[in-house]
């Protein structure tokens, strides 16, 4: 059973029907009690980084993520709440993937870094499997985590930065696997895969 | 490298896909649901869902749509209608749009984009403007309630200005239409939307006039702009999106390919 954790966020559904397609069902779940009973763990988020780590933190979901020793994946700000620290809003994060969370340097091009982009390689692992060097992810965000040996797959919009990060049973994906059709799909079900 | 967006746009009215001309004398084009499957699957990168009578009726779209469309396609899911409220753009997430648009709930009280980049985040806020070249004055004017030829009203502001304060109060992206264009099929207006481009450093999404394949490779390479909606050519399969993806690659203009 996959748990979704909903720290009342808005776009729980989106990730809930990538699941249902399939052919799992998920459970939207409340209360930090429920996680320990479930193989595995998405944390899916929007926002701002500071309002939803406090919401994290006053609904006792720290402690619980700290203990859950299955897969666990953050998606987008998900991802970004799982690393040590981020600079959207000066906050200690869950310290999970090590790394800090620094603000894209687009340059010149518009932000967010919004729409489909492709992703390079760094290292192997059960999540990256069949991923191909054409393949294209749909990205929202202006906030990256800074590439380090967390790093599996990385992206590269006015700089370089982690697209898809790993260390012991957490991992995240900066993108939208739930709104990145077939590529997407097929990193949802690497996650469904990966055994740790 | 980031690609050119390709985004078919459902307008929707009465519980069918319909089209007009110049945003007048719809006509039913196909069945929602049928057509955003096909659409997810044959490659576009983002759909927009808009129940045109919505806020000429002063009500909320139907939300069963939302929930119905984002259960059946894996792209990016834009929901437009009637949205007025952070509490209006809640009930349209909950089902499952990844954005919501707004358009003339954003002329009648403008605060309204500031409150949805707040609660929600910049990433969810689009707003759509309806822009009227006025051939006499040589000016882009913004009108408002255009889905009912009606009701459809000039508004106080000028498309620059516009433009500029959607942007301040935290839009995080703008669709404009071009009236003038809008299912015409002669082109994109490029030369207002590399205007409008020079204005903005959010995304920028192209609307109405879009006729051949062409006509997208030139939008991309004139404006700028980061995505082209387009309606009736692909409700009417005039262009194939497949086809128009291989068709910008030759061209050089950066596109997603599904095979």
């Amino acid at each position: 059973m996959i748990a979704i954790i909903n720290t009342g966020c808005a776009n729980i559904n989106s990730v809930r029907f990538a699941f249902e397609r399939l052919g799992r069902t998920p459970e939207v779940i409340t209360s930090p009690e429920q996680l320990k009973n479930f193989e595995r763990a998405i944390l899916p988020g929007v926002g701002h980084a500071s309002v939803a780590m406090k919401r994290l933190v006053e609904g006792g979901w720290q402690q619980a993520i700290n203990e859950y020793q299955r897969p666990l994946m953050g998606i987008c700000l998900g991802m970004q709440l799982l690393c040590d620290s981020t600079e959207e809003g000066n906050v200690q994060c869950l310290g999970k993937i090590p790394g800090q969370v620094n603000a894209l340097d687009v340059g010149n091009l518009t932000s967010p870094h919004m729409g489909w982009n492709n992703l390079i390689l760094n290292r192997e692992h059960a999540l990256t499997k069949g991923l191909d060097e054409n393949d294209q992810v749909y990205f929202v965000h202006s906030f990256a985590h800074t590439v380090n040996d967390a790093t599996l797959v990385s992206g590269e919009y006015g700089q370089t930065f982690s697209a898809i990060v790993a260390n012991d049973n957490y991992a995240g994906m900066q993108f939208h696997p739930e709104r990145s059709a077939k590529v997407g799909t097929r990193l949802l079900q690497n996650f469904l895969d990966w055994q740790v | 490298m980031l690609s050119k967006r390709i985004i078919p746009c459902l307008d929707v009215k009465d519980g069918q896909v319909v089209k007009g001309v110049k945003f007048k004398g719809h006509e039913i084009v196909g069945d929602i649901l049928t057509l955003a499957q096909a659409y997810s699957e044959a490659g576009a990168d983002e759909l927009v869902f808009y129940e045109i009578s919505a806020s000429v009726e002063k009500r909320l779209l139907d939300v069963n749509w939302v929930e119905s469309i984002a259960r059946h396609i894996d792209i990016p899911f834009c929901v437009a209608g009637g949205i007025k409220s952070v509490a209006d753009a809640a009930r349209v997430l909950e089902r499952g749009a990844d954005k919501i648009s707004i358009n003339s709930p954003a002329i009648a009280r403008p605060e309204l984009i500031k409150e949805l980049h707040d609660e929600f985040g910049k990433q969810c806020v689009v707003v759509g403007i309806d822009s009227f070249y006025d051939e006499v004055t040589g000016e882009y004017l913004v009108y408002q309630l255009t889905g009912d030829p009606n009701a459809s009203s000039r508004t106080r502001y000028k498309t620059e200005e516009w433009v500029k304060r959607v942007q301040d109060l935290g839009a995080g992206e703008i669709v404009l239409n071009c009236m003038n264009q809008d299912g015409v099929r002669n082109g994109y207006d490029n030369k207002q939307l590399s205007k409008m481009r020079a204005l903005c450093d959010i995304p920028l999404i192209a609307s109405g006039g879009a006729g051949t394949m062409q006509d997208f490779v030139d939008v991309f390479q004139q404006s700028q702009v980061d995505g082209a909606l387009a309606a009736s050519v692909f409700h009417k399969n005039v262009i194939n999106i497949g086809e128009l993806k291989q068709y910008l690659t030759d061209n050089q203009v950066a596109a997603r390919l599904c095979n």
